[in-house]
């Protein structure tokens, strides 16, 4: 098991690598920092002077390089928007996030899970009908429409929640809600689905034979191998919530990082950007194999190959 | 849990039923797109600030003569949906074609070549399938700017992989099948092979996956449309509605939830489809998650 997470390790950096020189070509593509940081009363020796500092008059490749020797040493440069180390600004928005989409995907797990479950006992029945029609109608609900559906209902209609911004507890709210349930119709379904897969397999019959009941079988048995095809899904989804994330922040004015990334492409803040990416695709990296050594954990079975 | 537990029943909502209750929405959204001009009672553009957000013709104030009322414009709201679905089913449907060609031949080569076009592709699949589409996308957008046509090329370059995987594995599995192994030793040609013997066994399962991609698809360019890199203003699509009335939450609700409430139906018509395809294909399916 060490063994082979030593080896997605030592593959990490390149696919990080991948990341970062594709976000550089696009991002070098689409136009000149200068023009947006520098108004029309500029100077051309401020004109000069920033793309000096910024390497623009070197050729993309050279470019590149420059960048890569200085990201090795931890630095994506200033932030044009901040003025301040581009890793920083993205570091003190990563909190937010964090906050958001662990309280979202908690959410969506706890929630998603019990409503599965639910599904598979009473299989056909109304409440697998009602549920899983909803879960169906959930994935085709556009997740920033949901966001303000609830907005006009908790904050401006009751006027029980905030509108938007971070603050208390209240702030939370909504913002978890709309992020949940992104992945919440999934989870049911997937859920549902392998519950059942399971309830047919030997160890399941030999555990009813033992004499032991239902509900026990149920959640000590097949539970927990069923949670092992959620935990596939989760790892590869882990990018959609952080997608997620971007919309959802966007709606709420929540502060975090996919606010910061919209903004900053807009800004062609590059420093940000790139620092942003890195930090997006490293935290998604380290969760997928944190998810496949819990995947091998809980099924003695995968361990074995 | 054995089969004593959970007594199987008959689904009350048959695969039949969901092809065609799915299928009569897409039916009907795309004959509303072509006819548009028919159909729609004034031009999606014209303006008139004397009409500026008027409410339904059910609430208090609307009239009959704007059914689902006026944007802060005057633009008659009914018209400029109508419009609006021909450029969301438009991407939609293209951006779906674009990224199943592209994930297809990627697949293929990888499944059929092997070795290190199989390393170098799937393991690009594999990157980009955790890295977060919208954030590719948006990058993407910024970069070249939002036409249609961008629009288009982006969705179907954020999504290759998904057809990638599906067609990668299914080579894999045919490929060791009798009937190609045949082929194979009777010394048909590669091209022989993948179009007479490989494609036409991916297709059910590829019109499946295309059918609720579609669905993804016009999810993706609403949410674009939201974050303001989807068409540019004037134009009326679905998500540009939503975005201009979700700034107008207080004074005209009713334009961003009538736009909310196109997208659902369209997208949950597709899905319902989709979904009633894929358990005609594969009965064992039903129910489960994409």
């Amino acid at each position: 098991m060490l063994a082979y997470a030593a080896r997605r390790l030592v593959i990490l950096p390149l696919s990080l690598f991948l990341v970062v020189m594709v976000t550089f070509v696009v991002l070098r593509l689409t136009g000149n920092p200068v023009d947006i940081f520098l108004d029309v009363t500029s100077t051309p020796e401020q004109v000069a002077a920033l793309t000096e500092k910024l390497h623009l008059d070197e050729p993309i490749p050279v470019q590149f390089l420059i960048f890569l020797r200085d990201l090795v040493q931890g630095d994506f440069g200033q932030s044009l928007q901040f003025n301040e180390p581009a890793l920083q600004t993205v570091l003190q928005r990563l909190g937010g996030t964090l906050q958001l989409a662990g309280t979202g995907l908690l959410l969506a797990i706890v929630l998603g899970v019990t409503l599965g479950l639910v599904c598979a006992v009473w299989r056909d029945r109304l409440a697998d009908l009602v549920i899983s029609s909803l879960a169906v109608a959930g994935q085709s609900m556009p997740s920033f429409w949901l966001g303000i559906l609830l907005i006009q209902l908790f904050a401006l209609n009751l006027g029980w929640l905030p509108t938007s911004g971070a603050g208390g507890w209240r702030h939370i709210i909504l913002p978890a809600i709309t992020l949940a349930t992104i992945l919440l119709p999934n989870i049911v379904l997937i859920t549902r689905a392998s519950v059942l897969e399971m309830s047919g397999e030997q160890f399941v019959i030999a555990a009813r034979a033992k004499g032991l009941s239902r509900l026990r079988v149920l959640l000590t048995h097949v539970l927990p191998v069923s949670l092992n095809p959620l935990l596939s899904f989760l790892g590869i989804q882990i990018g959609t919530l952080m997608g997620g994330s971007i919309i959802t922040e966007t709606i709420f004015a929540w502060p975090g990082v996919g606010r910061l990334m919209l903004t900053s492409i807009s800004n062609r803040d590059v420093p940000v950007v790139e620092a942003g990416v890195l930090v997006i695709a490293v935290g998604i990296a380290l969760t997928n194999l944190a998810v496949d050594l819990l995947q091998m954990l809980i099924d003695p079975r995968i361990r074995r190959h | 849990m054995s089969a004593t537990t959970l007594r199987p029943r008959r689904p009350l909502f048959g695969k039949g039923f969901k092809m065609t209750l799915g299928g009569g929405i897409v039916l009907g959204a795309v004959l509303l797109a072509i006819f548009a001009p028919l159909v729609a009672p004034y031009d999606p553009y014209q303006q008139s600030l004397s009409m500026r957000m008027k409410p339904p013709a059910w609430m208090a104030g609307g009239s009959p003569a704007h059914w689902l009322g006026t944007d802060a414009y005057g633009r008659d709201l009914l018209s400029r949906l109508i419009y609006g679905s021909r450029l969301s089913i438009l991407v939609g449907v293209a951006s779906m074609l674009f990224s199943c060609l592209l994930g297809s031949a990627a697949g293929l080569v990888a499944g059929y070549k092997g070795g290190r076009w199989e390393q170098v592709i799937m393991r690009f699949a594999d990157a980009q399938m955790a890295f977060p589409d919208i954030l590719l996308a948006i990058l993407m957008v910024a970069a070249l700017g939002g036409s249609a046509v961008n629009l288009i090329f982006v969705l179907g370059v954020s999504r290759w992989m998904i057809y990638a995987r599906v067609v990668f594995n299914l080579t894999r599995s045919l490929r060791q099948r009798p009937f190609v192994e045949a082929a194979t030793l009777y010394g048909a040609s590669d091209r022989y092979v993948i179009w007479r013997h490989l494609l036409p066994q991916m297709v059910p399962v590829l019109t499946v996956v295309s059918t609720l991609q579609v669905a993804q698809m016009v999810l993706q360019e609403t949410a674009l449309s939201y974050l303001g890199l989807g068409l540019p203003a004037p134009t009326a699509t679905w998500g540009n509605i939503l975005a201009e009335g979700s700034s107008r939450l207080f004074v005209a609700p009713w334009i961003a939830n009538l736009a909310g409430l196109a997208i659902i139906i369209l997208v949950w018509g597709i899905n319902m489809f989709g979904n009633g395809l894929r358990e005609h294909v594969d009965p064992k399916s039903r129910l489960a998650p994409r």
